[in-house]
């Protein structure tokens, strides 16, 4: 059974995002640039249901720019066998990017698909959902415990209300929360010798894919500020501040 | 102009999130239709039918939407877009899961989260965890929308909407909901609640969470909510998250005991009315969001609180 895993090159999630003075975006020159957490947790679930002998391949896939590369190689040093780059300069959208993917699992044939829930740069947490409407597969979203057998997944969902579970056919798209397991950290050793995996470049065109994206930013604005508050000096004076400032209780 | 919001619902009532949606479709303007498919789900029907700016509601009623999976909803969705220049959901668990199916089956973008409508086609939404806002306008023939429901001010009720029943869709079988284990509490919606206590790692575990924490909601009528590591850690369940990946809330008053204000949860609760952080270490980053900030062991504060606020 192989698994694919889309894995995201995303702003480092300890990074302070700026917008830029011109109001056309964020800045990301000379920022550091990580794997999306979420799709950390994909790659670690993936590698660990090889490791348990579930799995017999783990495929990364990213798509974006060359840079991307970068994140790829982390995925392999995390564990995933091959790569695979989807390389274009366009911005892609979720949207786009499921039918990417959609056209790799038409080839690939991956028994699951594991993404992140979201990326912390768009925060659009569509793509997983969007690929299994493609696929007419089941979908699995917020995974907090993933069990595979006899040709099933089921899946722990973390939901609003507290947790559910759903039993799916394979293949189905399942997407990760970060309950679901701890990544662990990519060694030296295998840093290294994801450097030889296989990683294979394509370009959307060659998946017959338009990546056009359907939605433009017009403006890109930096949110109100909160006005500086004050320190209180003791439980006295919050509750006298908070009854007759604020008048909130 | 006609919009159709999915509504969130237990079969019996509506969820809140719901009134806030609806609330995103009036502001965007036309006629607002409200979809319930439910087994069982009459009194949810006449709940939205209830809700100020709702023209129509629409019923489907059948035992496989007992569950609200993805996959039969979409199905019910997708048959009756025909018509329809916007479909929007709550960016609830609920919402999220199911209109990315939706948007991708009708192939245009999903835009998420909305937090304001400029126009039509031109929406606002937060990005980065919240730390930049943009402006985005969709040239897609149908606009597929989640909405922030902190944003929107819920609608009220007192309307009496024409209620349809339409047919269900086929049961996709795609998908089986097992087991639903859902967080008991006699206290508010976290989402929906005045006032949030919630609380940090500082508390150190789940013990002391409850026991320092829970006589500060009761005497406040609180929610309760924590930080991913109080979640992580095992001190209160996944539900109590509040963050960029945990839920969004805005409460009157939100006050944070031993939590240092990571962005990402900021990002959660950075628009409530009044925010109080009570922390021992004076450079959290908490402090730069507080309106109130107390520093100090909360071991010792929060239970002179408790004495306090009484
Ligand atoms: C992809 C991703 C998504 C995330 N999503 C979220 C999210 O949705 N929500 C979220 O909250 N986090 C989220 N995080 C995690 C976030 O980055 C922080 O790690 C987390 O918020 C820290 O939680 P904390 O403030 O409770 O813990 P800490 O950062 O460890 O802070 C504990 C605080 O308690 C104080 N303290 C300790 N003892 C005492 C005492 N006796 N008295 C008073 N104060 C005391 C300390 O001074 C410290 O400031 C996410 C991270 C990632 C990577
Ligand atoms: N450009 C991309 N390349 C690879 N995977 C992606 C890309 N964009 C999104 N994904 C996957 O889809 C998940 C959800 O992303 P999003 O829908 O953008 O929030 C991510 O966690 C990734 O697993």
């Amino acid at each position: 059974m192989k698994i694919l895993v889309p894995v995201k090159r995303v702003i480092d999630y300890n990074v302070k995002v700026r917008v830029k003075a011109d109001g056309s975006g964020v800045d990301l020159a000379n920022v550091k640039m990580s794997m999306n957490p979420f799709d950390e947790i994909a790659i670690e679930e993936a590698v660990r249901l090889k490791e348990a002998g579930i799995a017999t391949e783990v495929i990364a896939v990213s798509c974006g720019v060359a840079a991307c590369q970068e994140t790829l190689r982390t995925a392999m040093a995390i564990g995933a066998d091959r790569g695979i780059l989807v390389e274009t300069d366009v911005e892609l959208q979720p949207l786009a990017v499921a039918k990417l993917l959609k056209a790799l699992c038409d080839q690939e044939q991956p028994q699951i698909v594991i993404c992140g829930k979201q990326a912390i740069d768009d925060d659009a947490n569509q793509t997983g959902q969007m690929l299994a409407a493609l696929q007419g597969w089941p979908q699995a979203t917020f995974a907090s415990k993933l069990v595979i057998a006899d040709g099933k997944a089921t899946v722990t969902r973390e939901i609003d209300g507290g947790l559910e579970t759903l039993q799916i056919s394979l293949p189905a798209v399942v997407s990760t929360d970060l309950r679901l397991n701890e990544p662990r950290y990519a060694t030296l050793p295998n840093i290294m010798k994801a450097k030889k995996k296989p990683l294979a470049t394509v370009k959307p065109a060659d998946l017959g894919v338009d990546v056009a994206p359907r939605l433009s930013t017009l403006k890109v604005a930096e949110p109100a500020k909160r006005s500086a508050g004050i320190r209180v000096a003791d439980v006295a004076e919050l509750v006298s501040k908070l009854k007759n400032e604020a008048k909130v209780i | 102009m006609t919009i159709l919001v999915i509504a969130e619902h237990d079969h019996a009532s509506l969820k809140a999130a719901t009134l806030n949606t609806v609330a995103a479709a009036v502001k965007i303007g036309g006629d607002v239709h409200v979809l319930v498919a439910g087994a069982n789900c009459a009194a949810a029907a006449q709940a939205a039918a209830a809700l100020q700016g709702v023209a129509k509601v629409k019923v489907a009623d059948a035992a496989h939407y007992a569950s609200q999976t993805a996959e039969n909803l979409t199905a019910l969705v997708l048959a009756n877009a025909a018509g329809y220049s916007h479909i929007l959901a709550p960016a609830t668990t609920f919402g999220k899961n199911l209109l990315p199916r939706v948007a991708a089956l009708l192939d245009v973008a999903q835009i998420s989260e909305i937090t304001g409508v400029e126009s039509a086609d031109t929406f606002v939404r937060p990005i980065y965890a919240g730390n930049a806002l943009a402006t985005v306008k969709s040239a897609d023939a149908v606009k597929v929308i989640t909405v922030r429901t902190t944003a929107f001010d819920a609608v009220d009720a007192g309307n009496s909407a024409e209620i349809e029943s339409i047919a269900a869709a086929a049961d996709t079988g795609l998908c089986t909901l097992t087991n639903r284990e859902l967080t008991k509490s006699e206290r508010p919606e976290l989402g929906a609640a005045k006032i949030i206590v919630s609380g940090g790692r500082g508390l150190g575990s789940g013990e002391n969470y409850h026991q320092l924490l829970e006589p500060l909601a009761d005497k406040l009528g609180a929610a309760l909510g924590a930080s991913r590591a109080a979640v992580d850690a095992g001190f209160v369940p996944n539900d109590y998250q509040v963050g960029q990946t945990g839920k969004i809330v805005a409460p009157q008053l939100y006050i944070a005991v031993g939590i240092s204000g990571a962005i990402q949860h900021l990002a959660g609760m950075k628009e409530s009315k009044v925010i109080v952080a009570i922390n021992k270490d004076p450079d959290a980053p908490i402090f730069q969001v507080a309106d109130y900030g107390l520093v100090g062991d909360l071991f010792e504060l929060v239970p002179q609180l408790v004495g306090a606020v009484g």
